[in-house]
């Protein structure tokens, strides 16, 4: 590893760089703009009787049951396959996006495809494919490529530059393969794994395609107020991803791809008659379809005002909050993850409560926060912040974890604030901005708090087949997020890139 | 990305007959309560229609509304057990469908308004729910429908708040949510996080009778006029496939389901004669309140 003697060039940043105060200007704006956000945030509390219900809950945790072994095994291995194969297609489709991601029509591309969520994706893929494992593996796959692409991209763009500018031909492939690579590497395996446990997570989908998964039966449990069974089910899907580390392995994974594809086929039903219809009529604006072409202006403008307006304001008010409370809940919980700070038997207890407070389905912990506060905008922000709050944390930790330190580094209060929180300052925040898209996306699902978010219009207009006005929406939302992007890849541009060793 | 539309197209030439969309005529149907152990309960009737109509039957165990109703336009499943509103939106898709068979309750359906003590529209029980006035002070509070696709928690609820109220329930309360789910409903009414709920009346005394409810806290404050809810909708294109006079087994098969544990699955007492005809009226509420298009 080159990583050694590379750190030790560095000159280290506790010097207040231009770069730092810029970087200090940009979270400056963020928490503003979020101040901002709050005082239109529509954040009402009113004191309802939660405790029935809660009480309901509490003693399903407390009680866990297992309904069905068999039905249990089968979830199990559907949602492994499942998770593994639509890793396996997303890793290597997202992998050789990253290698072009410089390139804008890849990253809008990207952008683009992220910016739908997997439920919609699946009734996107049921259109041409059916219901079939290949819709399920799709719908999470194609996402999750989208994603992989922007983070291995950026984390490639993030290498120490030195090491690819000392040789002859540093913009060739077998540069990237010896220089890059190996420095992103273990980012990047840290970041892959955390992928697998969302793809675990994400399998609910499946279930929308007549295949139960883990996820499926969860979600049924919880929204009949199976508690019991809900528990059961949490408690099982917590184990497998927190055993991760031990079954997981580099060398059995093409073991358990093959397995996974003789489990679960990735056959498909293509009916190209639905297909057709989907792609050349079903997602062409109404007044376009009729026989007497009508304008497409009226529709466009009622759109406007009646959902892509409101829409995108709730979106961004809602987003910018939720955003500021997921940054300072990860900083607050980082030192509490990172072994720089804490040692290793304390890193594990602080592992299990991060996953148990990232693997909460954000619709639970929207829903208890309801019952606790009633509805308004607070219980998402709550929800929303804990939830990404709680990944952001596990994923600073990883990086700070790959952090070379000197023998006589400072320790506590000066160690996180002046060596380590300076040095993945610039990782912290490309993961906010991609933590931005995540809430907007996720807002889709928050339909239960009856604010009007972009993704709240996407669901109902999947609801109510009209893929027009959903096309439209989506187009808009996949528009924010390369705006976003965007903006995101002008910040760090911006904010120097001396500092750019400091990962390794 | 030549990579991924290449992947696509390998897993799709090796893809092997899946577990589901084999040459089998296929059902499916989700229940407007206890959507658990789907699988294990519509089994059953999977194996009741196998043994009625001798070809092999399957049952796919779909929850999503949405992904229903493509597979039924899709021609994956020929025979659905949807609710009013999904029905119609996924007949006007196949031409030639038809609902065949309703439940027994289903002619005369019904949606519950269920008010929390806070809302200050308890009435202390005094009436019975049949003799009880629309509320009109409902307007101005907090209010949540079920799924936004549910016909008894969203589309006949909104058509009697249009009614009564004058408009739009966005513009009518203070808030307005979709909980998703009927017992969500009744839990987040019961808790006063919301003022206001709608929800199948089914559910609701099915919540009562399990003691889940307490009536101190929350209250039935009006009942809708019946509408018709729950069907069986049939492909047209199944005599084809399996034969003349295949569509008239189906329907004599499950009109003559008698067992209480096929039954129970949905759950209904019985199941009795229905037509398009019968839905007609839904399509048109729901064109009323802007959810389908006139076609």
């Amino acid at each position: 590893m080159p990583t050694l003697s590379l750190k030790r060039l560095d000159k280290g940043p506790a010097q207040a760089s231009p770069s730092f105060l810029s970087l200090r200007s940009s979270s400056f704006y963020v928490a503003l703009i979020a101040g901002v956000c709050l005082l239109f945030a529509d954040i009402e509390i009113i004191s309802p009787n939660p405790w029935l219900e809660l009480r309901a809950m509490g003693e399903g945790l407390l009680a866990p049951r297992i309904v069905s072994y068999s039905e249990l095994l089968q979830g199990l291995a559907n949602t492994l396959s499942f998770a593994l194969q639509g890793m396996a297609v997303a890793v290597v489709a997202g992998f050789s996006m990253a290698l072009v991601y410089r390139r804008w029509f890849i990253r809008a591309f990207c952008a683009f495809i992220r910016a739908i969520h997997e439920l919609f994706w699946a009734l996107i893929f049921i259109q041409c494919f059916g219901l079939s494992p290949l819709t399920g593996l799709l719908a999470i796959a194609l996402p999750y490529a989208g994603t992989l692409a922007k983070v291995y991209g950026e984390l490639f763009e993030e290498t120490a530059p030195q090491p690819g500018a000392n040789l002859l031909a540093s913009k060739s492939l077998s540069a990237f393969f010896y220089t890059t690579l190996p420095l992103a590497w273990p980012a990047l395996c840290h970041y892959t794994r955390y992928r697998f446990e969302c793809a675990l997570r994400s399998t609910v989908v499946l279930g929308f395609v007549g295949l139960p998964t883990l996820g499926f039966y969860l979600e049924t449990a919880l929204s009949e107020g199976y508690y019991g069974e809900a528990a059961g089910l949490l408690y099982v899907l917590l184990l497998l991803i927190a055993s991760q580390r031990w079954w997981l392995r580099k060398g059995l994974l093409p073991l358990y791809v093959a397995l996974a594809v003789v489990c679960l086929p990735p056959s498909a039903n293509v009916n190209w008659p639905t297909l057709l219809q989907f792609f050349g009529e079903d997602i062409i604006p109404q007044p376009l379809r009729t026989a007497s072409q009508q304008d497409l202006g009226p529709w466009l403008a009622l759109m406007w005002q009646q959902q892509l307006w409101p829409g995108l304001c709730n979106t961004l008010v809602l987003s910018q909050i939720a955003l500021l409370f997921s940054a300072l809940l990860a900083l607050l919980l980082l030192p509490f993850n990172s072994t720089l700070f804490i040692g290793p038997l304390l890193k594990r207890g602080s592992d299990g409560l991060l996953i148990i407070a990232r693997s909460l389905p954000e619709y639970l912990l929207a829903f208890v926060a309801l019952l606790l506060w009633g509805p308004s905008m607070l219980p998402a922000i709550v929800a929303l912040a804990l939830h990404n709050g709680a990944i952001v944390a596990h994923l600073l930790a990883g990086f700070s974890q790959q952090l070379y330190l000197r023998d006589d580094a400072c320790r506590g209060v000066n160690r996180y604030a002046y060596e380590v929180l300076p040095r993945i300052y610039r990782q912290f925040l490309a993961i906010l901005f991609y933590r931005w898209e995540v809430i907007m996306r996720e807002s889709a699902i928050l339909g239960i708090l009856g604010i009007a978010t972009l993704g709240f219009y996407i669901d109902s207009a999947f609801e109510e087949f009209r893929f027009d006005r959903a096309a439209l929406l989506i187009l808009a939302s996949a528009l924010l997020n390369m705006a976003v992007d965007t903006l995101a890849r002008r910040l760090r541009r911006g904010l120097q890139l001396d500092t750019k060793a400091d990962l390794g | 990305m030549r990579l991924l539309p290449t992947l696509v197209a390998l897993l799709v030439s090796f893809s092997l007959v899946g577990p589901i969309g084999a040459e089998s005529f296929t059902f499916t149907a989700i229940p407007d309560q206890d959507a658990s152990r789907l699988q294990q309960r519509f089994g059953q009737v999977a194996s009741y229609l196998q043994e009625q109509l001798g070809v092999e039957v399957n049952y796919i165990p779909v929850k999503s509304y949405a992904a229903a109703v493509t597979a039924f336009r899709n021609n994956q499943v020929q025979l659905a057990w949807f609710g009013a509103l999904s029905g119609v939106q996924a007949r006007q898709r196949v031409p030639g469908s038809r609902a065949i068979a309703q439940g027994y309750e289903d002619q005369f359906f019904k949606s519950y308004f269920i008010a929390h003590r806070s809302s200050g529209l308890l009435d202390g029980g005094s009436a019975a729910v049949a003799n009880k006035p629309f509320p009109l002070a409902m307007a101005g509070h907090t209010f949540t429908f079920g799924a936004k696709g549910s016909t008894s928690g969203r589309l006949m609820p909104e058509y009697y708040i249009r009614q009564y109220l004058g408009q739009a329930p966005q513009q009518s309360f203070r808030r307005v949510g979709f909980s998703g789910d009927h017992t969500r409903t009744i839990a987040l009414v019961a808790s006063g996080a919301y003022e206001v709920g709608a929800v199948n009346y089914q559910v609701w005394q099915a919540a009562l009778a399990a003691n889940k409810v307490d009536l101190q806290e929350v209250q039935v404050i009006w009942q809708t006029p019946t509408y018709p809810d729950y069907q069986w909708s049939l492909r047209g294109d199944v005599d084809r496939r399996w034969g003349q006079g295949f569509s008239a087994k189906v329907k004599a098969a499950l009109l003559a389901i008698k067992q209480p544990e096929l039954l129970g699955a949905f759950p209904r007492s019985a199941f009795v004669e229905a037509d398009n005809a019968d839905y007609e009226a839904t399509r048109e509420t729901a064109i009323a309140i802007g959810l389908i298009d006139e076609s």
